[in-house]
């Protein structure tokens, strides 16, 4: 089993990214939960969202405390909550962030692997927003290999209609630019 | 032929709402059970089902559009949680009078005060004596699965009462995860229109709802709990032929690892398949412990209970709820009190866990079955119940 947790701010689309990923994995055959942190959102402050993906039946509905993975989709979050909590040495640490691996490991502590992608510069250039969250599923895919990104196809198709391909595209740049330590 | 979906369990549950082709939904929404409402209204107003959706201006205004619908011979819905099903408080024991076979998923949640959205099953314990049957999901496809049960249940000529379905709020209705799907084929063969006994229809005059005196009012009031109690017999038809078409099995009482164990843990809701965690971590360990999970509350399951706890030495029963002031939680105290005439019976304990949405672990599990064993060996039961958890600092 895979335990990912991601964080973001209100509205920059973690819950979307856990729906996405957990939709993926299942219709590829898996097992997996997407959910919310749960209680009431607002707008620009921080959440976090989570991920479980398995090849069994998943039957934990606690929370996640020690995840595999960490994404964090607005690297300002760093600064703010403790992003790198709980997460297993050997895990993943991704950030969306112009920064090199080295410097994401100094403001985090985290002496694990560092994936390092500038998901928002992606997403500015392939569909004009900031907005990062299917941009960064990309990244994660290439640095867990949690589904294959064949399987985001027809979830993005689903959720987004006629700007899937440009989601699809930026999801694909990630997936190729991401840097990982 | 099913299909195997991910999707958030919300949206499935409507879809489960949409495949028993309801004739009308009146919701107002709240959360956790918002997601059921919006899906469901778009279905709706997407054209894809041929019904009515009210929106009403309160919940009391919901359960009141649902029954005069279903008194029409409309099939008929509402979904709520917490302070909404608080509100409509005053119209659930009518429903049961008038034997209105609406159906109603409650997205669980703690009822106010403090202000809290999140899940314990608070708000259905109150509505305990309204004369309901109740049913409890443990996971997204148990949701779909008893929504759809509900309507064949309720509207059996040998049953003719309300129904409630009982989803753990955000725990179940927040989540993403797969489900198989029943097709509309399936479901059309499974749940054939609905027949009322006898509707209001102006050409027809008939008094539903009327005043009962100090002449009748106890006959009926008997009549409504006899009417509860033989339930039961057509659910377990309902769920037996349930399992024949779909293979997924439903008992008032759905046990695991349970046969031989000397320690059983009983829960209710979405906690049931994180408490086999903590079962089979103490099996590996040589524990004899056992789980049982309620899946019907009302009407209650007393001689599934009698059954599952023979040769028990303990039974912990763990309730997401509290009765101030009183002698446990809502699902310890029934308990306690179904098996009090018993010859034999296992020593009983009862905790309570979860309150307004505090998370529960399998740890916690394991915690609470080692402490009731080893109090049960000293043979020093301290408290009468205990809730679980409090932080001291």
């Amino acid at each position: 089993m895979i335990e990912i947790r991601w964080h973001g701010r209100g509205g920059q689309g973690a819950v979307t990214s856990v729906e996405l990923l957990a939709v993926a994995a299942i219709e590829e055959g898996k097992f997996a939960q997407g959910f919310p942190s749960f209680g009431p959102e607002r707008r620009g402050a921080p959440v976090a969202a989570f991920n479980r993906v398995d090849t069994k039946r998943i039957k934990s509905r606690a929370g996640i405390y020690k995840p595999d993975v960490v994404a964090v989709l607005d690297e300002s979050l760093i600064d703010l909550v403790n992003v790198v909590e709980g997460l297993k040495p050997q895990g993943i640490l991704i950030v969306n962030t112009q920064k090199t691996a080295g410097q994401i490991a100094k403001a985090t502590g985290f002496k694990g692997h560092i994936g390092v992608v500038d998901a928002r510069g992606i997403a500015m250039h392939e569909m004009g927003v900031s907005i990062a969250n299917t941009t960064m599923i990309g990244a994660l895919i290439k640095a867990t290999g949690v589904v294959t990104m064949d399987a985001m196809k027809s979830p993005i198709d689903h959720r987004f209609g006629r700007i899937a391909d440009k989601n699809m595209n930026a999801m694909t740049r990630a997936y190729n630019e991401i840097k990982i330590s | 032929m099913s299909k195997r979906i991910g999707m958030e369990v919300s949206i499935a549950a409507a879809e489960a709402v949409a495949l028993c082709r309801i004739d009308v939904a009146a919701v107002y929404p709240i959360t956790p059970s918002t997601h059921i409402a919006e899906h469901l209204s778009s279905i709706v107003s997407d054209g894809k089902l041929d019904a009515e959706f009210i929106t009403v201006e309160s919940e009391h205004s919901a359960m009141s559009g649902i029954m005069g619908a279903s008194a029409a011979g409309a099939r008929a819905f509402t979904a709520t949680g917490s302070q909404g099903v608080m509100y409509m408080h005053e119209m659930l024991p009518v429903a049961s009078a008038m034997r209105l076979p609406v159906v109603m998923a409650i997205g669980n949640r703690a009822v106010s005060g403090p202000l809290n959205i999140l899940n314990d099953h608070g708000d259905i314990m109150m509505e305990r004596d309204t004369g309901w049957i109740s049913l409890f999901a443990q996971n997204g496809q148990e949701v779909i699965d008893m929504i759809i049960q509900a309507f064949r249940i309720a509207e059996h000529k040998d049953v003719m009462l309300p129904v409630n379905v009982n989803i753990d709020g955000f725990i179940l209705t927040h989540m993403v995860e797969a489900m198989d799907m029943p097709d509309q084929d399936e479901i059309d063969r499974f749940l054939p229109p609905f027949v009322p006994y006898a509707t209001l229809h102006p050409d027809r005059p008939v008094s539903m709802g009327t005043f009962a005196g100090n002449d009748i009012y106890t006959e009926i009031s008997k009549s409504k709990d006899a009417a509860l109690i033989n339930a039961k017999k057509t659910i377990l038809q309902i769920w037996k032929e349930w399992e024949k078409l779909f293979g997924r099995k439903y008992e008032p009482i759905e046990s695991y690892r349970a046969d031989d164990a000397e320690i059983l843990l009983l829960t209710m809701g979405s906690m049931g398949e994180t408490a086999e965690m903590a079962i089979d971590a103490l099996r590996a360990k040589g524990m004899s412990v056992g789980l049982l999970k309620f899946k019907l509350w009302r009407p209650f399951p007393f001689d599934e209970l009698k059954k599952a706890v023979k040769g028990a030495k303990i039974l912990t029963v763990i309730d997401r709820a509290i009765s101030y002031g009183g002698p446990g939680g809502p699902l310890g105290i029934e308990v306690r009190s179904a098996l009090y005439d018993e010859s034999s019976r296992p020593a009983i304990f009862n905790y309570i866990i979860g309150l307004g949405g505090r998370d529960v672990t399998p740890e916690d599990f394991m915690t609470i079955l080692k402490s009731s064993a080893s109090q049960a060996k000293k043979k020093a039961m301290k408290e009468r119940y205990v809730i679980y958890g409090v932080r001291e600092s």
